[in-house]
């Protein structure tokens, strides 16, 4: 637990880790989604030991609210070093929401080509979906009130934290 | 509605239009150079589109004909998946006499969201940016002798891919620096992004009185001017833009300004050679350098698609 009531993100991951490790195939491809999905696409496949390499997505120009919003100032460039088609891949994010990022995502991931399947996991699900997506590996399900976001967040050392804020 | 009446700016301080580099702060030239580090990816995936302006309809108002450019803001903006019409204005139009600006409210009637607008003459993108509804984006795609940004961008996102840090640099800007739109722009992003020694070379009479003030080193002589620096970029001799007796003959501009193999080993050993094209071969430019492998001509190309599709999708956004 943290000073604010949150769980261990270590924790967390180790448990995602956990329910993980039976699922990866020498097909699975792990995809991380900018920034914190990236970060723990890193330490899983780093934990599991798989063999093809991470890719990450930045989802800021399949996103569906450019219109209102516009492109945030910095976007990474998308990442996928390896052949998608025929692929088991695992979508990672780090808090699962209202499933737009992840509607964005897999629209994305299909302009790479067409994987064999696509699975989600989650560090923390808080609930709130607002179109028809669920994960299949969830570290924790919190209740988190709409005036707050919950963020991760990585120290120095690499080490993972949950953090609660105000919505800017 | 604009910031501090940089007619470029939202009140936000955001880019509503790009017409001109002079007068942008680093920070915004940095975010579109890095916004197009990522379409870089995109133009080397299997689908080379992304849905960012679905239902968007951008216009290429050409008044003065050009290939080239006109195809890669086309290329850019159907990868961003707008709708992409080309008028080639000065055989339409414009010959039965339509002002510029009746013109652009003809096309703005038709629901337009982006004008891309090259002219011969100098500022006519701020005239159509003045005019156009609040939520309509002008871009320059060349003014007469004045700017043409989206080559100075990406001019300097290939320097930045192959040179890292700016603030490192000696850079050559070499040959018809007077009618050249695309110095300017190339010279204004370099400072703004502070490349600390900028050279123009070239003949008293193709370079523009007063160039220094706009903080560079003259030289005439390309074995001086060329001495050390990281980057040379050539300019094209602007044949069709030349009247009167600036030069002797192009064999003559060759001899003393053409960039050849053995003018290049003045500079350091792993300089790269930029040209804005198209190239004239054995006037600016030897054929052996062009081709040679200090030449980045051909990535400026592909870059150049990537640095119009950021710049498309900064302005639709903003």
């Amino acid at each position: 637990m943290t000073e604010q009531g949150l769980p261990s993100a270590e924790t967390l991951l180790a448990t995602l880790t956990a329910q993980m490790r039976a699922q990866v195939t020498p097909q699975t491809g792990l995809i991380g989604i900018v920034t914190g999905g990236a970060w723990l696409a890193e330490r899983l496949h780093k934990a599991l030991g798989i063999a093809v390499p991470v890719g990450t997505l930045d989802v800021s120009f399949y996103r569906d609210d450019f219109r209102d919003r516009g492109l945030k100032r910095k976007v990474a460039p998308s990442t996928i070093p390896f052949e998608v088609d025929g692929r088991d891949l695992i979508l990672i994010d780090d808090v699962l929401n209202t499933g737009r990022t992840i509607r964005a995502a897999m629209n994305e991931l299909f302009d790479y080509g067409r994987p064999a399947s696509i699975r989600l996991a989650a560090l923390v699900d808080r609930g709130g979906r607002e179109l028809p997506i669920a994960a299949q590996f969830i570290g924790a399900t919190l209740d988190i009130p709409s005036a707050q976001s919950i963020d991760l967040e990585q120290a120095d050392g690499g080490g993972l934290r949950l953090v609660l804020q105000p919505v800017k | 509605m604009f910031l501090n009446n940089n007619p470029q700016l939202n009140k936000n301080g955001e880019l509503h239009h790009l017409l001109s580099i002079e007068g942008l702060p680093a920070d915004i030239l940095r975010q579109i150079l890095d916004t197009a580090e990522s379409f870089v990816g995109v133009t080397q995936r299997e689908v080379k589109k992304v849905p960012l302006l679905r239902g968007q309809a951008i216009f290429n108002l050409f008044f003065e004909p050009s290939t080239r450019t006109r195809t890669t803001f086309e290329i850019a903006a159907k990868r961003l998946s707008a709708d992409v019409i080309n008028l080639a204005i000065n055989v339409s139009s414009q010959s039965k006499g339509e002002s510029v600006l009746d013109t652009v409210a003809n096309l703005s009637a038709m629901q337009a969201d982006m004008f891309i607008v090259r002219h011969a003459q100098s500022g006519a993108p701020y005239l159509i940016a003045r005019h156009v509804s609040p939520d309509i984006h002008v871009i320059n795609a060349g003014d007469g002798r004045h700017a043409h940004p989206t080559q100075g961008l990406l001019d300097v996102f290939t320097v930045r891919r192959y040179k890292k840090d700016f603030t490192q640099l000696r850079v050559a800007i070499v040959g018809d620096v007077l009618h050249s739109r695309v110095a300017r722009s190339q010279i204004h992003a370099l400072t703004t992004l502070g490349v600390p020694e900028l050279r123009v070379i070239g003949p008293k009479t193709l370079l523009p009185s007063h160039v220094e003030d706009l903080g560079v080193h003259v030289y005439h002589d390309m074995a001086k001017g060329l001495k050390d620096v990281d980057v040379v970029m050539m300019l094209r001799l602007q044949n069709e833009r030349m009247q009167g007796a600036f030069l002797p003959s192009p064999q003559e501009f060759f001899k003393s300004y053409g960039l050849t193999a053995e003018k290049l080993a003045l500079a350091k050993p792993d300089a790269i050679v930029l040209h804005p094209g198209p190239m004239n071969r054995g006037v600016e430019i030897d054929s052996s350098v062009a081709d040679g492998k200090q030449s980045v001509i051909l990535p400026q190309v592909t870059f150049g698609i990537a640095i119009r599709m950021a710049v498309m999708s900064i302005l639709a956004g903003n």
